[in-house]
């Protein structure tokens, strides 16, 4: 979750969004090269009072400023349309999870072993008194996934559009009703993710956060069956 | 067991702990999650909504056509389970008995 005064993402919970942070950084490193070069330039042509009025044009200059900014952005292009492709390749997926958006909170159903079992869980938000200091973002029941397990989540709603995300993970899928959305995520750590919902869906829209462990396999299966 | 979740179990089943206990974690993530219905190439990209609808459209057309103790149909089966919502699933099977499903079977 995002503490006070934090600036950066939040650590990442997934292998996806560890790619997604070097890209930003990459990204980001190029940015601000261009930009200081931008602001250097700006400011000295503002203050040195020089002006040359014959200098209509220069060929040199104007086929480098085209080319330069054209090499820059394909080697932004590359890793941008590597990741894009990574995160659409669904063909890996172990385990199905449906999540259901409602006004105000999230269901979500898990099937497994040849549909023998079907979990369905509702996530209803704690009220402030409940919620230990962390407000908006608890629930009663929360959804737990295995760790290191590629995971196929199905994104719908019963009523309203909502949007299902968690932040950490990198994932975020519109609940459109009538419609199923897939996403796909792998957990890299254990740890407990948050999330809220991000599509406007009525008077409590603020107050249905996502909540979702990550375990071991073995404690996902206790956790189906209650033990 | 809180209210807020709920478990459907046939009769008989053994508790998942119980059936995996003695294993090791990567003997479980073999055995376990099982199914995932396949990747089809008819449906691609994010939206799944007419992979869920077709396999169940499949699964009444071979169950019809070839009776229901027909095993090949029941991989229409598994994968509609898997992917559709169970509202939806309630919603067809209601329409089914009603007579107003919107596909001709």
């Amino acid at each position: 979750m995002m503490s006070w005064c934090q600036l950066g993402f939040q650590d990442a919970g997934s292998y996806f969004m560890e790619e997604f942070i070097y890209f930003h950084d990459f990204t980001m490193m190029i940015i601000l090269g261009v930009l200081s070069y931008v602001v250097v330039f700006l400011v000295l042509g503002l203050v040195s009072g020089w002006v040359d009025s014959g200098f209509v044009e220069g060929q040199l200059i104007e086929f480098m400023w085209t080319i330069f900014p054209a090499l820059i952005l394909i080697q932004i292009a590359f890793p941008s349309l590597l990741l894009l492709y990574l995160i659409e390749d669904f063909s890996k997926s172990f385990l199905v999870c449906k999540v259901i958006g409602h006004q105000w909170y999230w269901s979500y159903e898990i099937k497994t072993e040849s549909a023998e079992i079907l979990a369905s869980v509702d996530c209803y938000m704690l009220p402030r008194e409940g919620a230990f200091g962390m407000r908006l973002l608890l629930t009663d029941e929360f959804l737990m996934l295995p760790i290191n397990v590629p995971v196929r989540i199905l994104v719908t709603s019963d009523d309203v559009i909502h949007s299902w995300t968690l932040p950490s993970l990198g994932i975020k899928g519109d609940a459109v009703p009538g419609r199923l959305n897939q996403l796909n995520v792998t957990l890299s750590r254990k740890a407990m993710f948050y999330g809220q919902c991000s599509e406007i869906c009525g008077a409590n829209h603020s107050f249905m956060p996502v909540m979702l462990m990550g375990v071991t396999s073995p404690q996902f299966f206790m956790w189906l069956d209650r033990l | 067991m809180s209210s807020g979740v709920e478990i459907t179990r046939p009769e008989g089943a053994i508790p998942l702990a119980q059936k995996y206990s003695g294993l090791s974690e990567e003997e479980v993530k073999k055995r376990i999650i099982a199914y995932n219905p396949p990747a089809d190439s008819r449906f691609p990209n994010q939206n799944q909504t007419k992979n869920c609808f077709q396999n169940y459209v499949d699964f009444q057309r071979c169950v019809r056509l070839r009776g229901e103790d027909y095993k090949p149909c029941q991989f229409f089966e598994r994968n509609y389970k898997f992917l559709c919502p169970t509202g939806w699933i309630e919603k067809w099977d209601e329409q089914l008995e009603n007579n107003t499903f919107p596909v001709k079977l």
